[in-house]
């Protein structure tokens, strides 16, 4: 147990410091161009790896196709038919828990 | 109507699926770490990915040292993410460095315009809802969630992807956009099997290296929506 409040402990001062480098190291100085343009393009390189990792990984370092990936499918439909992004999680869960349940 | 207000209205649908997305964690973590670390967690480290990269790590056997490093590799993202959005930031270092602590997906990418310029007002506003949704959503799922069920047949485990699949949907702006998306997805996959967990996300950042590459201001035309 001791080293769970470890590992939370590590985790919360760690995310703190990096979420305060950028604002305490560069202070009000605006970006070049070259950099905002990199740092525009994050946003969808980054969600899209968590999603893409966070949907197709089985057991660590294993890439598998399974239920989730019907719930991914659900979520993108949903979003296709623009619907509220609470109905997108719950296409999700639904497609995923119905996969799971006829297989 | 005060500035920051228009912030937390805008945050306030990402919020409600936040919600879900944190009672999946509360239900998810409890049978792994315990109920109070759960909560406790979610409150000091207020970052849903990392959280869930931490306790798959722990879940799969890994150890604490592992866990770490997952999740602050997963939110090795807020450093750049943090450079972005610092411009827009007040005050003092302190002051700034508590700003800064408003980045999170969901209010980060409500307040980017996707030309690398971000609104302060939307930033923190839009944390506020997020922040009570994820701390609520985590203790109701912690607390409640031995009511449910198998999380794992009520499709628990899609909402976290599902969710972030909704923010990546609002960054998709144009097609050079698209593309880093597509490249990335491709870079953390490929990566899965090689590098450790949380390595492959990060590393799917270099997509995002095609932006450095200068192209006309303003160009409407090349925008999907």
């Amino acid at each position: 147990m001791t080293s769970m409040w470890t590992t939370i402990g590590l985790l919360a001062a760690g995310t703190i410091a990096i979420k305060s480098a950028g604002p305490v190291i560069l202070g009000a100085r605006p970006l070049p161009a070259r950099l905002t343009g990199f740092i525009g393009l994050l946003a969808p390189a980054l969600l899209t790896a968590l999603v893409a990792v966070d949907t197709f990984t089985g057991a660590p370092h294993h890439l598998v196709i399974d239920a989730r990936a019907a719930g991914l499918v659900a979520a993108g439909t949903a979003l296709l038919l623009r619907l509220p992004i609470i109905l997108v999680v719950i296409a999700a869960a639904a497609a995923t828990a119905l996969v799971r349940a006829v297989s | 109507m005060h500035p920051v207000q228009r912030g937390i209205r805008a945050g306030i649908p990402a919020a409600v699926a936040t919600f879900a997305v944190a009672i999946s964690f509360g239900v998810l973590a409890r049978p792994v770490i315990g109920t109070v670390p759960t909560i406790v967690m979610s409150l000091v480290v207020y970052a849903g990915s990392a959280q869930f990269a931490a306790l798959s790590t722990i879940a799969t056997g890994g150890t604490a040292g592992a866990a770490i490093a997952a999740g602050l590799l997963i939110n090795a993202r807020f450093l750049p993410m943090g450079i972005a959005a610092a411009p827009a930031l007040r005050g003092g270092r302190l002051r700034r460095a508590v700003e800064g602590q408003a980045v999170v997906d969901a209010s980060w990418a409500i307040a980017s315009d996707g030309r690398g310029r971000f609104d302060r007002d939307l930033l923190l506003g839009s944390t506020i809802p997020q922040a009570l949704a994820w701390w609520s959503g985590t203790a109701i799922g912690a607390l409640g969630g031995s009511l449910l069920g198998d999380p794992q047949s009520l499709g628990l485990d899609a909402i976290f992807p599902a969710f972030f699949l909704a923010l990546l949907v609002g960054e998709l702006r144009d097609r050079r956009a698209l593309a880093t998306a597509l490249i990335a997805a491709g870079l953390a996959l490929a990566l899965v099997p090689r590098a450790p967990t949380g390595a492959p996300v990060v590393a799917a950042s270099v997509a995002a290296l095609g932006g450095v590459v200068r192209r006309p201001r303003d160009d409407p035309a090349g925008r999907l929506r």
